[in-house]
């Protein structure tokens, strides 16, 4: 992947199941400080609350977390987390909003919804990651991304606890990078700062 | 397999249909939220098979049964019974009472799809002994999903849920009670649906129509831009009286609102307002 895509990068979507939430806490402390593009995070949960989330991230990471909320601009330097139980998609206005409907792939948040919704506005300039999980979510997703000329990372299924999920992707979508926990660390110490 | 990709739609596209549903039928969907919408119109683009745009627009603009259908499926009318249960635990210990000595008590449910909580609030009017002064309003767009709410048939399968949500409400019985089982299906106790007024209401386009104690609109403003918020919760206030309630979906507020200002928050943050003397 070359440093100029990486340059490019005004949004990081990092999508998640079982065996996730450990990778999102080793990896994302390394974010930059400073770092001047938003992050979204759709993680899949069962009756974990959404406060002790937050919390948890808040304490390992320096950057400011928070649900995010409908209708709220999304802003750099910050880590939003979709809430339980809603879908969250991103209008052209680069705002936020939330949608109650079925459930995608038997789950809400969906990261296809997200993704795909975030693609159609943020097109070449997504970088999307896809973690651990045993759900096929984010494949259709992923696909939209590439689609749209954004980059598509995804977790070394020998890494991950649970591989189904970023081998989905790996066989169904051209990914341009897969990457082991350390690779991981690396890309997101990497990205665009003030 | 059958892919589902937003794509299948262009922005341009959804302005099109979105003018001839306004100009032909009065349906007025530009002021809701883009992305949702786009998304459904692509899925029911790709579930029923058309091979062009064309065609597709062609079929919404001749075929009325066809409308129905579009209406349908693009709006959400996903809902369930006891949904958020604090929620409704609120309804029951802290607004009830407070409603109860009203000689009648008009609640509207606005936007409220196949009913689920309209049957789930007259169950708390009928265990707080208030449900044969009270008058329950049930209004949809839709005149397909309240054809369901008038039958009040519910799916079995989602009843074990439903339970456990009642008993997290603070239920004071069995949420069996209130429904025979027949096959796959529960129909509620017509007692409970014999109190219940329902009719088609566009909160886009009509006006108020009563003046009620307590309106319920929950998971239908995250589907309205900020502007068509601001109207529907104006829509809201001129049908509220002094001492009302609102409540809306946990993750709908009115704070950044016009009417915000004549409004008071409860004291244990549930999304249910009261509007000041």
């Amino acid at each position: 992947m070359e440093e100029k895509r990486i340059d490019n990068v005004q949004l990081l979507l990092i999508g998640g199941s079982a065996g996730s939430l450990e990778v999102i806490l080793e990896v994302l402390p390394n974010l930059p400080t400073n770092l001047s593009i938003p992050v979204v995070i759709i993680l899949h949960r069962k009756n974990f609350n959404d406060l002790l989330l937050i919390d948890l991230l808040s304490i390992k990471l320096s950057l400011p977390v928070k649900e995010a909320e409908e209708k709220e601009m999304i802003r750099p330097g910050i880590v939003y987390i979709a809430p339980a139980d809603y879908h969250l998609l991103v209008e052209k206005d680069k705002t936020f909003s939330l949608d109650d409907s079925e459930r995608v792939n038997y789950s809400r948040p969906s990261i296809d919804v997200t993704f795909e919704s975030a693609a159609d506005v943020y097109g070449p300039t997504i970088l999307a990651l896809l973690l651990s999980g045993a759900s096929a979510d984010g494949t259709e997703g992923l696909k939209a991304v590439k689609q749209n000329g954004g980059v598509c990372v995804v977790q070394d299924p020998a890494w991950a606890e649970v591989g189904y999920m970023p081998q989905q992707a790996i066989r169904h979508v051209a990914i341009d990078k897969v990457v082991n926990n350390n690779e991981l660390k690396e890309l997101v110490r990497s990205l665009k700062k003030e | 397999m059958m892919e589902l990709q937003p794509g299948g739609i262009r922005d341009e596209e959804v302005d099109i249909l979105l003018d001839d549903l306004l100009s032909l039928y009065g349906y007025d969907f530009t002021n809701y939220s883009r992305a949702s919408l786009k998304r459904r119109i692509a899925n029911l683009f790709t579930i029923d098979r058309f091979p062009s745009f064309a065609e597709f627009r062609y079929r919404l603009r001749m075929d009325h049964e066809y409308l129905l259908r579009f209406v349908q499926q693009v709006t959400v009318n996903v809902t369930e019974m006891f949904r958020d249960p604090p929620f409704y635990k609120t309804l029951r210990t802290e607004i009830l009472p407070l409603l109860a000595a009203r000689p009648v008590i008009r609640i509207w449910h606005a936007g409220c799809s196949t009913g689920e909580e309209v049957f789930s609030v007259a169950i708390l009017l009928k265990e707080a002994g208030l449900l044969h002064k009270s008058l329950l309003y049930a209004t949809d767009l839709n005149p397909g999903v309240l054809e369901k709410l008038r039958r009040g048939i519910f799916p079995m399968a989602q009843m074990r849920q439903y339970s456990e949500n009642y008993n997290a409400s603070g239920g004071k019985s069995d949420l069996s009670k209130y429904y025979t089982a027949q096959y796959d299906w529960a129909k509620f106790d017509e007692s409970l649906s014999a109190r219940m007024i329902v009719s088609t209401h566009n909160l886009v386009s009509d006006s108020s129509f009563n003046e009620f104690q307590l309106i319920i609109c929950r998971n239908v403003l995250i589907y309205f831009d900020k502007e068509l918020q601001n109207k529907v919760l104006n829509l809201f206030d001129q049908s509220l009286e002094t001492l009302g309630f609102l409540a809306l979906g946990s993750k709908e507020t009115l704070k950044f609102s016009s009417i915000a200002p004549m409004y008071k928050q409860l004291e244990n943050r549930e999304k249910i307002w009261r509007k000041k003397e």
